[in-house]
């Protein structure tokens, strides 16, 4: 359905974005600095250089840094120690009303019941 | 002798489809059903619009002002029009209040997708994807040119390699699919006429579950997908267990949904959501018609008989 929609042009820098956010997810999920390899192995599908290449990048734009360490180099995000960002969105998610529904959010609020339900089904699982 | 077809005929028409659409498109795959339910939302939502200013117009027509741009006989309307003049004019007073709720809740609607981008265009982007530093988990898609999707570091450090990779091709789901533009239709709709209102929360769930069944065709494994959701809701609900939780329900509905198998095609199903939207079209088409020849034989009346002129 999607498939033909996009030129080929289109649909390689669509997934050239994508995998640049991957790897700025897994330098989050991190939580530390880390070498390049260890983001790749969390990338599922992208090579070595490919990842170095973006991480590169990301150091360009200002939002990861490098430092050396041993032999390698190892990466780690760059926080926003003002916290401007994280009171922006938080301003976006507790007004309600408008402002909070037109977010497409990944969940709505759990009741008590729900809770206990997911557990089970994770359980399940 | 000119309402063969009840004028009231579109206006329950599209009543049935509104009350009977969510119903019906739970029994269809989520992609399919968000395109029903919108379709359906837009047609019922512009029949019952129509029709009410089809009938208020039976009664605008008899000012006398209205009459001389005709200009027809306001008399020979007055005696056939089917519904009463105060029914009419409760019809315009009811159209005039939809035209200004709809207004209002464009502005609004609009204002609060203008202020979302504007936040977030702040945030620094790697690709599509905005992290910020904020141990509560969140995650949401932001509209835009391009959209954005903003996810907190600790709803990242929450999930392994595949979850991660399932929330990020859900909301990516949300920004390629324009779910937005579904989302504002079915809510538009809903402010022009309340018995939407239980579609659009159909519609918003179907949104989801659509995003949901994107991030299992890109992860490849619905169990993954499935308890990326779980974790992360559990989490997130932990989190903000002093913030209120007033709506509940739709979270272990699509975990459920993912461990199920997917929904078949149900060929019946779409056919009657087209059967519907077709009878509500045609009966306003009718009604429409009906009111032309109204208005047709006024004006006849009107040439054929100058003493009538004077009312």
């Amino acid at each position: 359905m999607t498939g033909g929609k996009h030129g080929q042009g289109e649909a390689r820098r669509r997934a050239r974005g994508e995998l640049e956010g991957e790897v700025l997810a897994a330098l989050w999920a991190a939580g530390r600095p880390v070498p390049a390899a260890a983001i790749q192995e969390q990338v599922p599908g992208a090579a070595y250089t490919t990842v170095l290449t973006i991480l590169t990048r990301l150091c360009g734009k200002g939002m990861v840094t490098r430092q050396r360490e041993g032999r390698g180099h190892v990466y780690a995000p760059v926080d926003d120690r003002a916290g401007h960002a994280a009171a922006g969105m938080h301003s976006l998610l507790d007004e309600g009303g408008d402002r909070a529904t037109v977010l497409a959010r990944f969940l709505s609020d759990l009741s008590p019941e729900d809770e206990q339900l997911l557990e089970q089904l994770l359980r399940g699982d | 002798m000119f309402w063969p077809v009840p004028m009231y005929l579109p206006l329950l028409v599209s009543a049935v489809l509104a009350l009977t659409a969510p119903w019906a498109a739970r029994r269809l795959p989520p992609r399919v059903a968000v395109w029903a339910m919108t379709c359906a939302a837009v047609v019922a939502a512009g029949t019952w619009v129509t029709e009410l200013a089809i009938l208020a117009f039976t009664a605008v027509g008899q000012v006398p002002l209205v009459a001389e741009q005709g200009p027809w006989s306001v008399r020979v309307l007055a005696a056939e029009d089917p519904v009463s003049r105060k029914f009419a004019a409760v019809c315009a007073g009811v159209v005039l209040l939809l035209v200004a709720g709809l207004t209002v809740a464009s502005w609004r609607r609009g204002r609060a997708l203008i202020d979302a981008w504007r936040e977030c265009r702040h945030i620094a982007a790697g690709g599509d994807l905005a992290v910020v530093d904020d141990p509560v988990p969140t995650a949401f898609a932001v509209l835009g040119m391009p959209g954005r999707i903003v996810v907190s570091s600790g709803m990242l450090r929450l999930l392994d390699g595949p979850e991660r990779q399932a929330l990020l091709a859900h909301e990516r789901a949300h920004l390629r699919h324009r779910h937005h533009l579904f989302s504002l239709l079915l809510h538009l709709t809903a402010v022009v006429n309340p018995l939407l209102r239980p579609l659009e929360r159909a519609g918003a769930f179907a949104v989801e579950r659509w995003a949901d069944e994107e991030a299992c065709a890109a992860v490849g494994n619905r169990r993954v997908v499935a308890r990326a959701i779980a974790r992360a809701a559990l989490a997130s609900g932990r989190a903000a267990k002093a913030a209120l939780s007033a709506t509940g329900g739709p979270v272990p509905r699509r975990v459920q949904a993912l461990l199920a198998p997917p929904l078949r095609r149900a060929d019946g199903v779409t056919a009657a959501f087209v059967i519907l939207m077709a009878t509500c079209c045609a009966s306003l088409a009718v009604t429409a018609h009906d009111t032309e020849r109204l208005f047709e034989a006024a004006m006849h009346a009107y040439a054929a008989a100058p003493r009538l002129r004077t009312r």
